[in-house]
């Protein structure tokens, strides 16, 4: 949508909440604020832990193939049947975790403050909160509920919408 | 000499973008803001976002491996 202002508008629908996928929704969101959208994210299923108080976000090389992690000058995959060993997806995480910071990556929650500072709007979906059982009250302060039509609604007023 | 510095020296995407555009909403119009960066990826998004806002992009310069940009604050 082109508000008064001039400014466009850009949706995303957030489904995914594992440490690299929150990513994407974030980094485009924040950047498309900086450049003076509007934004509007719309959590659904298991984006919905994106929007926790209390984030604990983990990642899994899991029927992942194309997970490969520079290591020993190369690049290693990992087998599925790995991530079955008990410790083997912390550890992936916490590699992964090391690794951003080490090239300047910002974190996640570094990532949410600052969406939520630059007014991006969130929305979670609140179909799949009562199926999770989440309450408002688990989630960061700021955001509100709604369910499809609130996103139709969006969509239909934005220049850019995506799926993640 | 540009009125203020932004050093984003060691972050990557989008850290760059989105402190200069906080630096610049706190500055007058026409002010200049110099930043800092190391992010090769800085040159073409730092084009687009001058592009996409209208903040004037009015140097570019490389040194090693830092990059250097002036902007101008949009009126």
């Amino acid at each position: 949508m082109t508000d008064s202002s001039g400014s466009k508008s850009m949706s995303i629908i957030v489904t995914k909440g594992s440490l690299d996928w929150a990513y994407p929704p974030f980094i485009l969101s924040t950047t498309a604020a900086a450049m003076g959208l509007n934004v509007t994210l719309f959590f659904t299923f298991y984006g919905l832990s994106l929007l926790l108080k209390d984030l604990d976000l983990k990642m899994t090389p899991l029927g992942n193939p194309a997970m490969k992690m520079p290591m020993m000058g190369g690049h290693m995959g990992m087998p599925n049947f790995a991530s079955m060993i008990p410790g083997v997806d912390a550890g992936a995480t916490v590699m992964m975790q090391n690794m951003m910071k080490k090239k300047g990556v910002a974190s996640i929650p570094e990532l949410r403050a600052l969406a939520l500072e630059s007014e991006v709007r969130m929305i979670a979906c609140q179909m799949t909160m009562d199926l999770f059982e989440y309450t408002l009250d688990d989630m960061i302060p700021g955001i509100e509920l709604g369910g499809a039509a609130s996103y139709i609604e969006v969509a239909t007023q934005s220049e850019i919408n995506l799926f993640i | 000499m540009a009125d203020q510095t932004l050093d984003a020296k060691g972050l990557n995407c989008p850290l760059p973008i989105l402190k200069a555009k906080k630096a610049l909403t706190a500055m007058p119009a026409g002010a200049t803001l110099e930043i800092l960066a190391t992010d090769p990826g800085a040159v073409k998004d730092f084009a687009a976002f001058c592009r996409t806002t209208g903040h004037e992009l009015v140097e570019q310069s490389v040194d090693g491996n830092v990059y250097r940009f002036v902007l101008k604050r949009k009126a």
